[in-house]
């Protein structure tokens, strides 16, 4: 990976730069985040021509490394106003690493009301003018660029929602099965609209594909590394057989399933919408209960979901979104959260950033509790058609809570605060705070140590160790969204001693170094430290970094606590 | 005394989802696993009324006992 294309969309021309020194061993988070914090101006508006959107295969897409497939994007965030980097699955990393591309970067704006398509190949990026697809949704320009240039080619295309701009206007990229994969957080689909791009196609025909600086070497790593991930009972046996839905249960059980938006902490109709459910709607359907978000994913968490005649309904029905429309929205009809879902897919929003919107909007009045026809209307109808409700709901939480006038509005930095309540489980509370990214459950995934005891265990209830929890798991993630890998190698990682070592001679092997596990916790701590001073840069202070107020005096059942950390002892988590 | 247990994932197979069952006092929840015959290996998670709880811990009478296999997501 030894190219940076760099499309211009002020003056439609592109140009390929060899990857200055300074970038040289960087890939994913750690490379999309170097480049924003070095050539966005933290300041700018993140809708206009001095935002970039970065994209950037992992350092090791292309490989045979088992869940290395996922790709990074980054920009300065509408939503947020923070820095940014939301990474998803899907078949275009593999396509930029297989053209030997480190790094695009889409800077600039039309001056004209015109919109475009990128075509990238081996020769580089064609900025070609598009009407065609304009107002189509995901699956329709999927299609119709899968009929255009052929199965193999890598997609990455915008709904309506982010032609127009909307703030949790998502960017999806096609999986192996034609369907979508999302980069889901922070608006990068609006970033990408601002830009007029629809949709971005990759072809890697020709491409010099990747080369292993030591291929033996890298060959037995990788099989040590599959191993681990098929071994561990996490993701060898409960994700591929549940989906990460099979959260639902074990959240609902702990107390810290937010519920009625964020008003209780269990759902009384839990087992409607559980992955144990889940898994045995999908078998009696005719479904896939195991599926992948990229090839070369061994996990298999995803499933592909069909309605109650056997037909096709959604894929890559995760945990989050399940939890949103249902506990958080009280809708209890897994057929209607499908179904949205499958909506959200094709308008292109976030599946989070909007359940928790229709939460906060439920308790607006837009629409009642449980309303689940009213969800797939609003979305439909509304937010898929632009009307100016429409605009309003497709805002997200924060922007709807202002409209409504909502002082329960969970959210932090701007963005809707996901699937687990940081009162009952404080750890996740404290990555919530801190996070360079807004409220972002991925960003360190303290549940894994709270709740499923995994890598140790710390007391959920209890204020002890956790912001050391989530400071250790912060650093970890921001270095593993660099390699490419799925997040869901963190629960090998964190329980079986090869794993890690196998992933850092991977990358040994793959480039010819000699990383040591200080090396990568180092990057990793880099990473969040580029990012924290864009974000300060960008006006953001410590006391940014606080969970809505309403945590702290509100008790949520069944354990009836409240968010009782100081801010000092939050701030206490940016010492290393 | 009466104690609810609650099973998840694979535990359910062959067993049940949810059932008040009656034990002796001071049963402690490695003996409820035995009687279930649940590999202690294979378990992952237990809760006691929304708490975590170890196989050592006693159970009293109402409790809500939750035993899931190691599982995860997100």
């Amino acid at each position: 990976m030894d190219k940076i294309l760099r499309v211009n969309m002020t003056d439609l021309t592109a140009r390929t730069e060899a990857v200055p020194a300074e970038w040289v061993g960087l890939g994913g988070r750690a490379l999309t985040s170097t480049i924003v914090a070095a050539e966005v101006p933290p300041a700018c508006h993140p809708l206009g021509p001095n935002n970039k959107l970065v994209l950037s295969p992992g350092l090791l897409t292309g490989t045979l490394a088992a869940n290395s497939g996922r790709l990074s994007v980054g920009a300065k965030s509408p939503l947020t106003g923070t820095i940014k980097e939301s990474n998803a699955g899907g078949s275009a990393a593999r396509c930029f690493a297989m053209l030997g591309v480190a790094a695009v970067i889409i800077e600039g704006q039309p001056k004209e009301n015109k919109w475009y398509n990128l075509h990238i190949t081996k020769d580089g990026v064609t900025v070609q003018e598009e009407t065609e697809l304009l107002g189509k949704g995901n699956f329709a320009v999927v299609d119709a660029v899968q009929e255009k240039f052929g199965k193999k080619v890598g997609v990455i295309s915008l709904g309506p929602a982010g032609e127009w701009k909307m703030a949790s206007a998502n960017i999806s990229i096609k999986d192996p099965d034609g369907k979508v994969r999302s980069v889901g957080r922070g608006g990068m689909g609006a970033v990408m609209g601002s830009k007029k791009i629809k949709y971005i196609t990759v072809d890697d025909q020709g491409g010099p594909g990747v080369k292993l600086a030591d291929p033996e070497k890298f060959k037995a790593a990788a099989k040590v590394f599959a191993k681990t991930l098929l071994d561990h009972p996490v993701s060898g046996q409960g994700l591929p057989k549940y989906g990460t839905a099979v959260l639902v249960n074990i959240l609902h059980e702990v107390g810290g399933l937010p519920t009625q938006n964020f008003t209780k902490g269990q759902f009384e109709m839990h087992e409607n919408i559980s992955g144990e459910t889940i898994h045995d709607t999908i078998v009696a359907r005719g479904g896939k209960p195991k599926h992948g978000c990229h090839a070369g994913c061994v996990i298999q968490c995803s499933q592909v979901y069909n309605d109650d005649q056997g037909k096709y309904l959604t894929s890559g029905f995760e945990y989050e979104t399940i939890w949103g429309l249902g506990a958080n929205c009280c809708i209890d009809n897994l057929d209607d959260i499908a179904k949205a879902d499958s909506i959200m897919d094709d308008i292109g929003v976030d599946s989070i950033e909007t359940a928790v919107m229709f939460g906060v909007a439920m308790e607006a009045g837009v629409l009642n509790f449980g309303d689940g026809k009213g969800v797939i209307r609003l979305l439909g109808e509304e937010i898929g058609k632009g009307t100016p409700l429409g605009r309003i709901l497709g805002g997200g939480a924060a922007n709807v809570g202002k409209t409504y006038g909502v002082t329960r509005v969970p959210v932090v930095k701007g963005q809707g605060i996901p699937a687990y309540d940081p009162r009952s489980i404080k750890g996740i509370g404290i990555t919530y705070a801190t996070s360079t990214m807004g409220a972002d459950h991925t960003a360190g995934y303290s549940i894994a140590t709270n709740v499923l005891n995994v890598g140790g265990r710390v007391d959920p209830l209890k204020k002890d160790g956790q912001v050391e929890l989530s400071r250790n798991l912060q650093i970890a993630t921001a270095a593993v969204d660099s390699t490419g890998l799925c997040i869901f190698i963190a629960f090998p990682a964190l329980d079986i001693p090869e794993c890690l070592p196998a992933v850092i001679d991977m990358l040994n092997a793959r480039f010819g170094i000699n990383l040591t596990g200080d090396d990568v916790t180092n990057l990793g701590k880099s990473i969040l430290k580029t990012e924290r001073k864009f974000n300060q840069a960008a006006g953001f202070t410590n006391e940014h970094d606080r969970l809505p107020e309403f945590f702290n005096y509100e008790p949520v059942a069944p354990h009836n606590v409240v968010w009782d950390f100081t801010g000092e002892e939050i701030d206490a988590f940016w010492n290393f | 005394m009466q104690v609810t247990v609650k099973l998840f994932a694979t535990f359910r197979e062959g067993r049940f989802v949810s059932e008040v069952r009656e034990y002796p006092e001071r049963t402690s929840i490695a003996s409820v696993i035995k009687q279930l015959a649940i590999d202690p290996a294979e378990i992952g998670m237990i809760m006691v009324n929304g708490r975590h709880a170890d196989p050592v811990d006693l159970l009293n009478d109402g409790a809500n006992l939750a035993l899931f296999p190691l599982l995860g997501g997100g």
